[in-house]
């Protein structure tokens, strides 16, 4: 991969990461600031409270219905897509889900592929690789066009270069492009329409995601604001979608609540601007469209979440990003600190399958469980209960043989024999009274400085008596009994 | 490729539980067990005895069996699972005599109330005495407000303060909505609202010794909302919260303090100024 773009250096351990994002005030700003108006967002396209527990409740059956019957529904989308005259490919893994791409582009000896926003194409670096055999990739929605130009990867799955504010933008415009710097964020999109609109007219290939495909009609869904996401796939004369063996649902109908769920919690939209429904190439009396459609359908890793009855639920997820914009972690370090492609709670989530619980040994920890995300979810994925899971998985010896890929990562015989030395503290009552003794009569000479707590406080005096001796003595006395 | 599938788990498709938080109440009963908690029994044990009076104000027997330790909690959510079932084991063997359990913290409670079934998970024989001991268990204020039914004269000086409650207690049980209706009856206590209130205090348990530079960010921000709010001092439920929020003002030289809810509460109703 010697010819990837470059990406900004970054220390190499979610700690490491989180403390650069934490120190950098403009881009703590941004986040806050853009997650604030997020949540708020949200909070105001769903103003009845019932309406949106029993949508959510609906979104979440519908996806574990789908779910039940993924196999099957796999099968029928591929029928009737082929029917449709869509060419259907299967990836096991991004590496296959490249070549696949790659050769479909050769045997058009296409050039210029111009991309809308699809995480799975972000997944597959798929930039990168064809960037490699010399063909030259542009990303057509705005904040993916931004990133690219700046070098960068996503930090947010709906709004990538949402750690940037307009000043920022500006400059990298005035940089990179040589336009005169400006504060009026419509100045900013002309520029980068203007780019962008010859490449559309240009381009032999054009990429996308897909937010949902239906298997009933063969049919495509891709939502999107900036109409980008038409452009690429109407204008070239190809159109290669790419997406997640997950986004497969039964129906139209289930469609309905599904969207609606999408755009509120993403945007606090009631729809987005541009709702495509994509069932086949150009037909023979029709004036536009492409002439050949193809979609590659990835499993990289999410079969494995599949074969588990508890972290199938990480396959609910339907992209809204609303877990991230609720995330106390996520809006203090920002999407690049999670190192990978998924970030936030969500990516805590989906990632360990994706790219073995080993290369993300830190993502389950680097949460307080506190639960914001799993209260948003619109599918309602229990995360807080996953990374619960997730930290199970992180610790077992290999003996316990760990069942997420890459599990046993943090598995340590000395915070074994802590925990071991925890148990027994806690499982006998003449030790643990031993201790509270110990603990309420010596506790304050312990030293001002352990561990870490005391990077953030003052180190903690235990009391001079235990609850278990104030009791005692008040419940012996008598005297507030009635 | 469809052949990837068929080693799956059958039926493992699950859908959400319902976790609205909702439940019936009992009447008042003549006694019940008090479960301290861990970190109230080392930090603020005064909390503590400070429920066991506003039990007893009610004309409730208290219990403190003076076997009892820590709920499992911090093996939990670490992902000990063995270690968490037999401290969890002990606790629920010593409080398996059908008496109402009340817990003066959230998160404790929360563990009772929700998670030993997942810590039981592979034990049909006593996930039933877990399911009993969650439809006893009861945290402080919740059983004030609900159970006791409390009415109460304030005989405290008017004040204002700032409400803080614990993530997963809130979220699991609506602790923020007993805590304020709680504090609500009483007359001269102003309730202040604090910038982005039902945010994390950054806590979370072991979270706050692995990841203590977020941690340390998010606690840093909650200080400074309290601070910000103009309430006189802030009390909160949980001991975890408590043991965050006042280890990070005192490290930050902030006169501004938090306190346990039961203490402030014993203080209003009793017109005792807890020393």
């Amino acid at each position: 991969m010697s010819q990837r773009i470059p990406v900004r250096e970054l220390a190499d351990s979610f700690r490491g990461r989180a403390s650069e994002a934490l120190a950098d005030d403009q881009l703590r700003t941004n986040f806050r600031v853009a997650m604030d108006s997020l949540m708020k967002k949200r909070a105001d396209a769903f103003p009845d409270e019932d309406e949106r527990e029993g949508l959510r409740e609906q979104g979440n059956h519908i996806k574990a219905r789908a779910l039940s019957r993924l196999p099957d529904l796999l099968e029928q989308l591929e029928e009737k897509l082929t029917d449709n005259g869509v060419k259907v490919h299967w990836a096991e893994t991004t590496e296959e889900a490249n070549r696949i791409v790659h050769a479909i582009i050769e045997a058009r000896q296409g050039s210029q592929v111009v991309k809308g926003k699809s995480m799975v194409s972000e997944e597959m670096e798929m930039n990168d690789y064809l960037a490699e055999r010399g063909i030259e990739c542009l990303e057509s929605d705005m904040g993916e066009y931004i990133v690219q130009l700046d070098g960068e990867k996503p930090s947010h799955i709906i709004m990538p270069a949402i750690h940037k504010n307009r000043r920022q933008v500006s400059k990298l415009f005035h940089d990179k492009l040589g336009v005169d710097e400006t504060d009026d964020v419509n100045e900013l999109i002309q520029v980068g329409r203007r780019t962008l609109r010859t490449k559309f007219m240009e381009a032999d290939v054009g990429v996308s995601g897909v937010n949902f495909a239906i298997a009933e009609t063969g049919t495509l869904l891709l939502v999107e604001n900036e109409g980008n996401g038409r452009m690429s796939t109407t204008a070239p004369p190809m159109h290669i979608a790419v997406t997640g063996i997950e986004k497969v649902v039964e129906n139209l109908r289930d469609v309905v609540p599904l969207l609606s769920l999408l755009t509120r919690s993403a945007l606090g939209q009631p729809i987005t601007t541009y709702v495509n429904m994509i069932s086949g190439p150009r037909k023979a009396d029709e004036l536009d469209g492409p002439e050949e459609v193809h979609l590659v359908l990835l499993d990289n890793g999410r079969t494995g979440a599949f074969a588990d009855a508890q972290m199938r639920q990480t396959l609910n997820c339907i992209r809204c990003g609303a877990c991230m914009n609720h995330c106390p972690v996520y809006t203090r370090v920002g999407g690049h600190t999670y190192g990978e492609v998924y970030p936030g709670p969500i990516g805590k989530i989906v990632t360990p399958h994706m790219v073995g619980l080993e290369k993300v040994p830190d993502h389950p920890s680097a949460s307080s469980l506190c639960g914001a995300c799993g209260e948003v979810c619109p599918v309602k994925i229990p995360i807080p209960e996953l990374l619960q899971r997730l930290r199970q998985e992180n610790v077992k010896s290999p003996a316990e043989q760990p069942k997420v890929k890459g599990g046993g990562a943090k598995y340590s015989r000395r915070e074994r024999a802590i925990w071991r030395f925890w148990v027994a503290l806690n499982t006998s009552p003449v030790f643990y009274r031993l201790f509270l003794w110990g603990a309420t009569r010596f506790g304050r000479l312990a030293p001002k400085k352990a561990g870490p707590w005391t990077d953030n406080h003052a180190a903690p005096v235990p009391a001079r008596k235990s609850l278990h001796d104030l009791a005692r003595t008040h419940l012996e006395k008598g005297e507030g009994q009635p | 490729m469809t052949e990837l599938f068929y080693d799956a788990a059958p039926n493992a498709t699950r859908v959400a539980p319902e976790r609205s938080g909702a439940r019936d109440y009992p009447p008042k009963p003549a006694e019940i067990t008090l479960f301290g908690t861990c970190v109230v029994d080392l930090f603020y044990p005064e909390a503590g005895l400070d429920a066991i009076r506003l039990l007893e104000r009610e004309g409730i027997r208290v219990h403190f069996p003076q076997a009892q330790s820590c709920c499992g909690q911090p093996a939990w959510t670490s992902g000990y699972v063995n270690e968490a079932r037999e401290v969890a084991r002990a606790q629920l063997n010593l409080l398996d005599n059908g008496l109402p359990v009340v817990v003066p913290s959230g998160s404790c409670a929360g563990m009772f109330r929700q998670h030993y079934r997942e810590v039981f998970a592979d034990e049909p024989d006593t996930l039933q005495r877990v399911e009993d001991l969650a439809g006893r268990t009861f945290e402080l204020t919740e059983f004030l407000l609900h159970v006791c039914k409390v009415q109460w004269q304030d005989l405290g000086a008017p004040t204002q303060i700032a409400l803080h409650t614990s993530c997963s207690a809130r979220r699991e049980m609506n602790t923020h909505l007993h805590a304020r209706a709680l504090l609500g009856t009483l007359a001269n206590v102003e309730r202040l609202e604090h910038d982005h209130e039902s945010e994390c205090c950054g806590f979370g348990g072991t979270f706050s010794v692995r990841m203590p530079e977020v941690s340390g960010a998010m606690v840093l921000d909650k200080t400074r909302s309290l601070v910000e709010s103009g309430a006189v001092e802030m009390v909160t439920a949980d001991g975890g919260c408590l043991l965050n929020i006042n280890g990070s003002l005192e490290k930050q030289q902030q006169p501004f303090r938090g306190r346990h809810l039961a203490s402030f509460l014993w203080e209003r109703v009793s017109g005792e100024v807890t020393p």
